[in-house]
C-alpha cells in the first residue's frame, strides 16, 4: 500500500492540481524519489541539490515532524500519511 | 473583493499582538472554500523576535489538522509588527509563498489603536484587501473604557 502524500496549495501547480498523492517507498526519502520521478517539477522543491530536505519545507510523518525522527530515512509504513508544509515565516 | 473579519478572530488577533508585544505576533486563518474566515490560530514565533517570524512547525500542522476536520483550508496568516505600520515589510514579501493567502498585518505604531489591514501577495506584488470588521461586543477597546460601565461609588455618608 503506498504512502499518501498531501501537497500544499503553493506546490499543487507542480503537481497537477492534485491535493494528494500516493507513491510507494521504504522511507520518506525513497517517497519523494517517486514523487520528483512522477512530478519533476515538484520533486525540486522538496529535495535540496544535494538531495537532503531544504530548510524552507517541513515534512511531517503521521503526526511526528520528520527532522525528530529519521530525516529523510524515516521508516514509512502501509498507508502511512506524510504531509508537507511550506514554512510559514516573514518580518 | 471585502473580506470580512468576524469580530472574535479580530479579537484573537488583537490579543495575540497585545500578548506578544514588543516580539512579533502570528498564526493562522482557516475557512470553508468560498474564503470567508472562521477561526484564527495563534501560534507561537519560534524566533521570538520583534523584527521576524516563523510559525512553529508543529502548530501549523496541529492547525491544519484541525481546519481539516472542519471542511476548511488554511487561507491566510497574521501577524503584528509591534512598533511600525501594518504594511508587509521586505522580508514579508520576500518569504510570502502562498499566493492566494490573505496576508494580514496588526500595526501597533499607535500602541492603543492598532491598525489591521490585508494583503495579497503575488510574485513580489502587494495588493491591499478590504477588511470589513464585522461589528461585535470587544473586551479590548475602546480605550478608556467608557464611564458609564464604571459602578459609582458607595455613598460613604449613608453608611
Amino acid at each position: 500500500m503506498p504512502a499518501t502524500v498531501s501537497i500544499p496549495t503553493v506546490l499543487r501547480p507542480h503537481a497537477g492540481g492534485a491535493r494528494r498523492l500516493e507513491a510507494g517507498g521504504a522511507t520518506v526519502g525513497e517517497v519523494f524519489d517517486e514523487i520528483a520521478r512522477l512530478h519533476p517539477r515538484l520533486g525540486q522543491q522538496l529535495l535540496s541539490a544535494e538531495g537532503g530536505l531544504p530548510v524552507f519545507v517541513n515534512v511531517f510523518v503521521d503526526d511526528e515532524d520528520i527532522r525528530y525522527l529519521e530525516g529523510l530515512a524515516t521508516p514509512v509504513g502501509d498507508r502511512t500519511e506524510i504531509t508537507i508544509l511550506p514554512a510559514v515565516a516573514g518580518g | 473583493m471585502t473580506v470580512l473579519i468576524p469580530a472574535q478572530v479580530r479579537e484573537a488577533m488583537l490579543a495575540n499582538a497585545y500578548a506578544c508585544h514588543p516580539e512579533e505576533s502570528c498564526g493562522l486563518l482557516a475557512g470553508p472554500e468560498d474564503g470567508s474566515i472562521r477561526m484564527a490560530y495563534p501560534l507561537t514565533n519560534v524566533l521570538h523576535s520583534h523584527t521576524n517570524y516563523t510559525i512553529d512547525p508543529t502548530e501549523h500542522f496541529r492547525s491544519l489538522k484541525h481546519a481539516d476536520r472542519e471542511g476548511w483550508d488554511l487561507i491566510g496568516v497574521f501577524h503584528s509588527h509591534p512598533h511600525t505600520q501594518a504594511y508587509p515589510s521586505v522580508t514579508d514579501v520576500r518569504l510570502a509563498v502562498e499566493p492566494d493567502w490573505l496576508y494580514v498585518l496588526v500595526g501597533m505604531e499607535r500602541f492603543d489603536d492598532p491598525a489591521i489591514r490585508g494583503f495579497r501577495i503575488r510574485d513580489g506584488e502587494v495588493i491591499e484587501e478590504t477588511l470589513s470588521f464585522e461589528p461585535g461586543p470587544s473586551t479590548l477597546a475602546p480605550y478608556p473604557l467608557p464611564t458609564e460601565t464604571v459602578p459609582p461609588p458607595p455613598d460613604r455618608r449613608s453608611i
